[in-house]
């Protein structure tokens, strides 16, 4: 276990040293040595936890005056980075969010000291989100290097700051690493502010006007967050004497778990609060990836998988499940009429971030065994698909879904990740159908009926969207324009990588329940009963066994049936080929497929606004009910 | 019993699916005042569809109907075992998923048209089928079909809406007008053939079967409300399967085709309203 | 007659009729006449017909679209030119823009006059079509065997 310090600090000098390189080259080597050398310590880490025995939990660090010291001098500089750039860009509301909430924490710590506690605990849970974030994180850092060097070939008018860029992803995950292995709420604290102030930087990358409005909603509503993450401590610590995380789901304290899960649906980008998410998509591919989908906003739900005891029947756990559940239908009908392709990835992570967020709201062992298991499957298929739009951008010049038609006959390799990914997040039988299947029936069994019909419409919306896309790439439509793959090797390294976990995560998907998934939730609620029953792994393994083998089969009978090819028809009006028609006038007019947006129906300016009104009001009576029972 | 029920499935879908098909034109011919071609013409048009030349326009299109129809049988088959039945109409989903995929696959603007609007109407039936199981959860405990079937009384007493539910979005499922908006049975529509443009001889009678397949599983679904371990009830279910059958024949000829956005409009709004308050109420009581 | 000729689907094209034929071709599948009792379903769509049916004379704009759509029809198949502009260009054979009947572009294998034809007459036309379809049908098994 003396590895945490070692697995915090690996990343956190890389971030250090990366801005001071001078070439490529040798960034790429700090890059690919911190990315290796985070996945051996995460998996020593693994190791030891289960040659001690493994499914316990390890607390340790009681006395740490000298690391708590640290972490308020921490506090204070990122208070410091927050207040400055506040007064250059003219965003004075935001240092007063800043100053309240550092100094709130401070004056706790100091002046209401909590003793006794350990600061840190290893077990199941914290175990897997640091393999996530050191595996899918350490290969998007990886996809980094080649990525950043493609995106300022492409981007000439954005000044090259690519080692500030690597440093910020490396600090990141090095905060995440400490988020999720805190017990003490002020530890956390500081992993988590990191991680907002992180993600603010990355978003304002470019210092477009576009980036810095964005960067600061985001900053804001995190910060916002962060507020209610300090309230929680504050009043934990003069109420109950205690900042422990255990302790708070233990004493199901009403407001600090409220407060807690308020922050935690800020980070996970639910609504009122989504926007910040959807403007974080200007920010290069990598950190869209590792913070805006695979990593940083499953703090959040990591935070409420841990309150998920608390939270069972509370009306806390109303609010966020119902929150959940409205994120999750609102957010994909938003998608549909959605172009862009990483603004079809942002509103499909809140989407799914939502069903997340509902299941922990339920707070049962089979909604917490669906949300862990759709959180494993969601960030893998995410961060893949978030790393081939991208290669996908730098590429063709744009990630409009429009131009990626037939995309399967002029990038071929990038297009299979994509449907791999694709696939994954909501074809049967994978991960996340699986885990829908388990939360819709534990949403019954809870008696929550809007949660059931949120599901039922929101997954028909889900569907629409990425049908579309993918039939979109899978058009053989022949184009003469020419397209040079521009996608580096290391881009590559870490997408077939994302490809193969993704295909092993669905091969293995008993064992990770049986193994993985059900123990943590034992360890959550001190008992669980099998999820998957033997009839459900048969049906399953039917499925799993049907879309591998059944394309391909059909594939070896068809590939040798005689066919007569024939232009497709247009009215008898081709031009020859497939893309060209003669038009009324006699001329040669192309051929232009678009898909349907339906943007009157599903716009985004549409439903967003009484979405957003809807989820603030209900967000704040329940709060303010909650707030009142406890004064 | 089930490998039997299965294979039973497999073997007689296409025959009873043809038969109704059948059957189905010919009552059309007699409700327009004509006489109508024979009650085996679907099998000629099977059996010449079959003899005539492989066209294509590309070399994915046949691969993704096989996957279609075999989706589909598998999803059936499931039905037929007694498996589960939320699990059953997600393969039902996937499997319709290969459709529109294969019609997208031409890039061709009638196929895609029409592979858009079959898009729409997967939309417009997904949250009534999701909620069919939930139904079928609530009033018998278990999402099981042979737990479903096996209960004393039948499921319909306990849910009516969601039958009137599903019988509504069966109408788009079978590709009967007023929602026939991807492909139609009925000749010359602005969309040619919609999503089957393209298809010809082999892959369009693969499409057909599958068509077959599909007719056969949703009147399954049918009989889901009425049989229970008593005998009799399941002479009712295949009586009110027939009667489902010809109101969907008769609603076809009775209406003119809607818009997408009232098909998706009008599924949505029955199916809160009929599935979405008869589980209401179900969850209520218990 | 087997297979085929129980359920041919018909392909309508109109080269640069009048309208007087389509009507009749239309009232084939009206009750009274009823072609479906026959098999025959009107079909628009190219791929999946088995007989092309042309009325009107060919003109220069006409010309390419009725070669495309006909070699987007999978063998066996026949024509059948129905209306005597379709058979021969009829009144219009000597204007400047009509090339003339419908064999000038393809292979016609029936031809039904009349103008407008009769419904009647397009019914025993296709009917002829029937056995001249059943009898390229058995050539292109023959073929087909002898090539596999």
């Amino acid at each position: 276990m003396g590895i945490i310090p070692i697995l915090i600090l690996w990343p956190a000098l890389a971030a250090l040293i990366l801005p001071v390189m001078p070439s490529h080259r040798l960034r790429a080597a700090v890059v690919y040595t911190a990315s290796a050398g985070m996945m051996i310590f995460a998996v020593i880490l693994l190791a030891g936890w289960i040659s001690a025995g493994g499914g316990t939990t390890v607390t340790l660090y009681a006395e740490t005056e000298l690391a708590d010291h640290l972490m308020i001098a921490g506090d204070l500089v990122l208070m410091a980075v927050v207040t400055v750039l506040s007064i250059r860009y003219r965003k004075y509301p935001v240092i007063f969010l800043s100053v309240a909430q550092t100094f709130g924490v401070i004056w706790a710590e100091l002046v209401h000291p909590a003793h006794g506690g350990m600061h840190m605990r290893v077990d199941g849970l914290s175990l897997l989100l640091s393999m996530i974030a050191a595996f899918v994180g350490g290969m998007i850092c990886i996809y980094a290097v080649g990525y950043m060097k493609a995106y300022h070939e492409h981007h000439k008018e954005y000044k090259d700051r690519t080692g500030f860029f690597l440093s910020m992803l490396f600090l990141f995950l090095a905060a995440m690493f400490g988020l999720v292995l805190s017990e003490n709420l002020i530890w956390m604290y500081f992993f988590w502010e990191i991680t907002s102030v992180v993600s603010f930087l990355l978003i304002g990358y470019t210092r477009t006007e576009e980036a810095i409005i964005n960067c600061f909603r985001a900053l804001w509503m995190n910060l916002l967050g962060g507020l209610g993450f300090a309230i929680a401590i504050i009043y934990m610590s003069l109420e109950l004497g205690t900042v422990q995380l255990t302790d708070a789901v233990m004493l199901k304290a009403a407001l600090p778990v409220a407060m807690l899960a308020f922050a935690a649906l800020i980070k996970s980008a639910q609504l009122p609060f989504s926007s910040w998410l959807l403007g974080a998509m200007v920010a290069p591919t990598p950190s869209s990836a590792l913070l805006h989908s695979a990593t940083m906003v499953k703090a959040g739900v990591y935070l409420l998988i841990r309150l998920a005891p608390a939270l069972s029947g509370s009306l806390s756990g109303q609010l966020v499940s119902f929150i959940g559940g409205f994120t999750f239908i609102v957010a994909s009908m938003m998608a549909i009429a959605q172009t862009d392709g990483k603004k079809i990835l942002a509103f499909s992570t809140i989407s799914n971030l939502g069903l997340i967020v509902a299941c922990t709201g339920i707070g049962v062992e089979e909604t917490i065994w669906a949300a862990i298991l759709l959180m494993i499957f969601h960030s893998v298929a995410k961060s893949m698909l978030f790393q081939a739009v991208g290669s996908i951008e730098n590429s063709l010049g744009t990630r409009d879904v429009e131009a990626m038609h037939g995309l399967i006959l002029r990038l071929p390799k990038l297009t299979y990740i994509v449907g791999i990914g694709i696939a994954g997040m909501y074809l049967a039988p994978f991960g996340m159908l699986i885990s829908k299947w388990v939360a819709l029936k534990s949403f019954i069994d809870a008696h929550n009926y809007l949660l059931v019909v949120f599901v039922a419409f929101g997954s028909a919306s889900t569907m629409l969207y990425w049908t579309k896309w993918l039939s979109k790439l899978i058009s053989m439509h022949r184009t003469n324009e020419p397209v040079t793959d521009k996608t580096h090797v290391d881009q590559y390294i870490s997408m077939y990588m994302h490809a193969a976990i993704m295909l092993l995560l669905c091969l293995l998907l008993p064992w990770i329940s049986f193994h993985i998934v059900e123990p943590i939730v034992k360890t959550l609620f001190g008992n669980a009963h099998e999820v998957l029953s033997m009839g459900v792994l048969t049906t399953m393994a039917i499925m799993l066994i049907s879309i591998i083998f059944v394309p391909a089969v059909m594939f070896v009978l068809t590939d040798n049936a005689r066919r007569q090819y024939v232009p497709i028809y247009m009215s008898g009006a081709n031009k020859g080929d497939n893309t060209y028609f003669i038009n009324s006038f006699g001329e040669p007019e192309h051929l232009y497929l678009r898909n349907w947006y339906m943007k009157p129906q599903f716009g985004m300016d549409k439903l967003m606004g009484p979405s957003t009104v809807v989820a603030a009001g209900v967000l704040i009576v329940i709060m303010t009910m909650i707030i009142g029972g406890v004064m | 019993m089930d490998a039997v029920r299965v294979i039973l499935y497999i073997l007689l879908a296409p025959v009873i699916g043809g038969l109704l098909d059948g059957l189905d034109r010919r009552i059309s011919a007699r409700m327009q005042g004509r006489q109508g071609p024979p009650i085996l013409q679907p099998f000629y048009d099977l059996s010449k569809l079959f003899s005539k030349e492989m066209i294509a326009v590309n070399n994915v299109q046949m691969l993704l109907n096989l996957s279609y129809l075999v989706f589909f049988v598998i999803a059936g088959s499931m039905l037929f075992a007694g498996a589960d039945i939320l699990m059953c109409l997600f393969l039902v989903s996937t499997a319709d998923m290969f459709l529109v995929m294969a019609a997208s696959s031409d890039s061709s603007p009638y196929s895609s048209i029409g592979a858009n609007r079959e898009m729409v109407q997967l939309m417009a039936c997904e949250p009534m089928l999701l909620l069919l199981a939930v139904g079928f959860y609530l009033a018998t405990g278990s999402f099981q079909v042979s737990e479903i079937v096996s209960g004393d009384i039948s499921a319909i007493a306990a849910m009516p809406g969601f039958l009137i539910g599903f019988l509504f979005i069966t109408g788009v499922k079978l590709r009967k007008s007023p929602f026939d908006l991807s492909t139609s049975h009925h000749a010359h529509q602005e969309v040619v053939k919609g999503l089957t443009t393209e298809m010809s001889g082999t892959t369009f009678a693969i499409m057909t079967i599958t068509e077959y397949y599909e007719m056969v599983m949703l009147l399954g679904i049918v009989a889901l409300f009425f049989a229970n371990s008593t005998w009799w009830s399941w002479i009712i279910a295949v009586l009110f399967c027939l009667i489902a059958f010809f109101i969907e024949v008769f609603i076809d000829n009775v209406s003119a085709r809607v818009k997408w956005d009232k098909l998706l409009g009008g599924c949505w709004a029955v199916t809160l309203v009929a599935g979405g308050l008869n589980g209401l109420i179900l969850m209520i009581i218990q | 007659m087997a297979k085929l000729a129980k359920s041919p689907w018909l392909l309508h094209y109109d080269g640069s009729s009048c309208n007087g034929c389509d009507i009749e071709v239309l009232a084939c599948t009206t009750p009274k006449y009823d072609v479906e009792r026959f098999g025959i379903i009107n079909t628009g769509d190219p791929f999946q017909a088995d007989i092309l049916m042309v009325t009107g004379g060919v003109n220069h704009q006409s010309e390419n679209v009725i070669k495309q759509i006909y070699s987007q029809m999978p063998d066996p198949k026949v024509v059948v030119a129905v209306g005597i502009c379709a058979c021969t260009g009829g009144v219009f054979k000597e204007c400047y823009n009509i090339k003339g009947g419908v064999d000038t572009v393809i292979p016609v294998d029936v031809y039904v006059p009349g103008c407008a034809a009769r419904p009647e007459s397009i019914i025993d036309g296709v009917v002829k079509a029937l056995e001249i379809l059943e009898k390229k049908r058995e050539a292109y098994a023959a073929r087909k065997k002898a090539g596999a």
